[in-house]
């Protein structure tokens, strides 16, 4: 008994989170009208749950039986999934009155989605990860199709929850075959005797389909067909949320289940690895030019982006574990921003996000304008925003590592995005506006893009401090 | 007792056979169903490999599949009703605004 | 060590072609001469007398989507009910607060009159 409540204590973040979203869901169910009640019981949960992490992050160790993390990697991952969940909170309260879904249940989704992050990235036993993913993957495909009366929303939901369950497939059947050759799901188990599986077939078989699986959930080319059509077709904050959120639960889950089984990685994946980097910086950063739709180009600089991440998951090593982390971080607060921005340009029928849309946007709202500069920068990776931290010590990781070439690519590819990107600033900046009515910008929509343009700034100034959070994590 | 091996070969072949009505069909619906044979391949699986390691852990994993599985279903059944009632079709082939 | 990879893909193609044959095999085996009778619903018995693709109520689908959640949600409960000795009071606390979260989806469910048939 004494052993459960110091289990559930050390896991604080993730229950108080299911308790948030529950509570959530039973004042949605008890009073009519309430949004405006579960929009600020969610955010002042939301600033609870952060304090439970903060407060259980020198806990290091596993709870129940083995099967979750504790403390550390675990706080901190939660930490991040929650500042995501709340900057979304704050800006879709404007956004699903704009588009006429404003249900209380959207929170209570949101809330349960940053819940399953939380447990996919904390999970060392792959019952705890699968459970996890699937509980964020359920709540982002309601969230996709939430508004229900829009085609392009129905379909986004429709092909999100296709390819996620056939992902799933995979997933699951990695897992078993694994289960099959150890006799185990924990992931320390795995790794204790991996040197005796290590050259097994089937094994091997279950480890590539357990990366089919992550591959498909970072949206890694080849894996990448739903990320375009989802992220646009999804209302703009629930897109925000996947590509941050979602993304980088699946690469916290991916490090600890790669960091765990480490040498095996080593020796047999990273030429698997380094190609789905390779093709994902390519192919997301080449396609991104020819997009019009703002929404469109960020799902393609986020595949970019994921490759990225993948140079440093090839990499190995400490530093570039450290390094991924910090550039999921990084990202959270820019493409938060990003979409945060594309959210409140959008118009009421969820059109409108056209880089057409955006000409001239100084000239209509300066402040909206500068902000997504500062995003668009931190995208391309310009010092001292926190975009180029998080691309610096990966480089640096790899080339440390013997992985040069992949360094390369990344530069070259990241010169390329610099097109892209730029063109959105010069856009609203260098060219006169047309006949268009100014954008509705809420305080609690400003709010939320300053906190995000804050954190590139700081992280981007004091990345040593945020590297020190990491400092033995690995 | 029936060897491991024929149950393996029996999942992959219902893993395979759901793969391949996933890529080749066009009725949502029928996706999906073809997306369940794929987990259902998957139970059998872990049932087996339980059985034949005589360790329990495979058997839990079927449950949470099952109950994972059951609350996709709802989400996803939710999903195609929202789409058939704005396009009168579950057809994939003309679910197709967004492209590139 | 590439030897032993043999019998891998000796399953994955097995499996694989069997998997396009057998959803394939019966478009191209079947003999395919239609005729009205053969196409109609039933050879022999009373014919429809509407579309079948009949939109059925939306209660139906909130009733079975009901059925299949609290349905499945009972298999995490026999391996508690089987072991509820063993597992004591920490086993009971632990399906306490599951069976809380299923009440609260249920009060979520009853309040916004998904059961409510008329």
């Amino acid at each position: 008994m004494n052993q459960l409540l110091t289990d559930t204590l050390h896991t604080a973040p993730i229950m108080g989170t299911i308790v948030l979203a529950l509570v959530v869901i039973l004042i949605n169910a008890m009073k009519k009208d309430s949004l405006a009640l579960e929009y600020w019981v969610s955010l002042i949960g939301i600033a609870a749950n952060i304090g439970l992490a903060v407060w259980a992050f020198p806990l290091r160790g596993s709870a129940f039986a083995g099967t979750v993390m504790t403390g550390g990697f675990a706080s901190l991952t939660a930490a991040v999934f929650l500042v995501a969940a709340g900057l979304t909170i704050i800006l879709s309260r404007a956004y699903i009155e704009k588009i006429g879904v404003n249900f209380g249940e959207f929170f209570h989704l949101i809330l349960m989605g940053a819940a399953g992050m939380m447990t996919f990235a904390a999970g060392t036993d792959l019952v705890v990860t699968f459970v996890g993913l699937e509980l964020m993957s359920i709540c982002l495909y309601a969230l996709a199709g939430i508004s229900r009366r829009v085609h392009k929303s129905n379909e986004a939901a429709l092909k999100y929850f296709l390819l996620g369950a056939f992902a799933s497939g995979f997933f699951l059947y990695g897992i078993a075959l694994i289960y099959g050759m150890t006799g185990t799901t924990n992931i320390l188990g795995i790794a204790q005797n991996i040197a005796a599986y290590k050259s097994e077939p089937l094994f091997l078989v279950g480890a590539g389909l357990l990366l089919v699986g992550f591959a498909f959930k970072i949206g890694a080319v080849p894996f990448h067909m739903w990320v375009p059509d989802v992220y646009e077709g999804s209302p703009t904050v629930v897109s925000a949320f996947m590509s941050t959120g979602a993304k980088a639960a699946a690469f916290a889950a991916l490090l600890l289940v790669f960091t765990a089984t480490f040498d095996f990685i080593h020796s047999s994946m990273n030429t698997v690895l380094s190609v789905l980097a390779v093709a994902s910086m390519l192919v997301g950063n080449i396609v991104a030019i020819s997009q019009t739709n703002v929404k469109r180009m960020l799902a393609y600089s986020s595949i970019g982006h994921a490759g990225y991440m993948l140079i440093g998951i090839t990499a190995g090593g400490d530093v570039s574990m450290a390094g991924v982390l910090f550039y999921l971080i990084s990202y959270m607060f820019t493409n938060l921003g990003a979409f945060g921005v594309a959210s409140i340009i959008e118009n009421a029928e969820q059109q409108g996000t056209d880089l057409e849309n955006f000409r001239g946007l100084y000239y209509r709202r300066p402040l909206l304008a500068v902000l997504m500069g500062v995003f668009m920068f931190s995208l391309v990776g310009i010092p001292p925003l926190a975009g180029f931290f998080g691309k610096y010590y990966i480089f640096v990781a790899a080339i440390e590592n013997g992985y040069t070439w992949l360094t390369i690519v990344g530069v070259i590819t990241s010169m390329i995005s610099v097109y892209y990107y730029l063109r959105v600033v010069v856009l609203m900046f260098f060219q006169a506006p047309e006949e268009a009515e100014a954008p509705q910008v809420t305080s609690g929509g400003t709010i939320a893009l300053l906190v995000s343009a804050f954190g590139i700034l700081l992280v981007g100034l004091f990345p040593s401090i945020v590297l020190g959070w990491m400092g033995g994590l690995f | 007792m029936i060897p491991v091996h024929y149950y393996l070969i029996l999942s992959a072949v219902m893993f395979i056979t759901g793969v391949v009505g996933v890529l080749t069909r066009r009725n949502a619906i029928i996706i999906f169903m073809c997306i369940e044979l794929m987990l259902n391949s998957v139970n059998l699986t872990f049932v087996a490999f339980s059985s034949y390691l005589g360790n329990e852990a495979g058997q839990m994993f079927v449950f949470f599949v099952m109950a994972v599985a059951a609350a996709e279903a709802a989400v996803g059944l939710a999903i195609v009703i929202a789409l058939f009632r704005n396009k009168q079709t579950v057809n994939i082939n003309e679910v197709n605004i967004l492209k590139w | 060590m590439i030897e032993s990879y043999i019998p891998i893909f000796l399953i994955i193609g097995v499996a694989a072609i069997f998997g396009v044959v057998s959803v394939n095999m019966s478009w191209l085996l079947g003999p395919q001469r239609p005729y009205r009778e053969k196409q109609s619903t039933y050879e022999s018995g009373v014919d429809p007398v509407s579309t079948a693709h009949y939109r059925f109520s939306v209660k139906y689908y909130m009733v079975a989507l009901s059925f299949i959640i609290f349905d499945i949600e009972v298999v995490f409960m026999y391996p508690w009910a089987v072991r509820f000795r063993e597992l004591g009071w920490p086993g009971f606390v632990v399906m306490l607060v599951f069976v809380v979260v299923l009440a609260v989806g249920f009060i979520y469910e009853l309040k916004k009159g998904a059961l409510r048939w008329d």
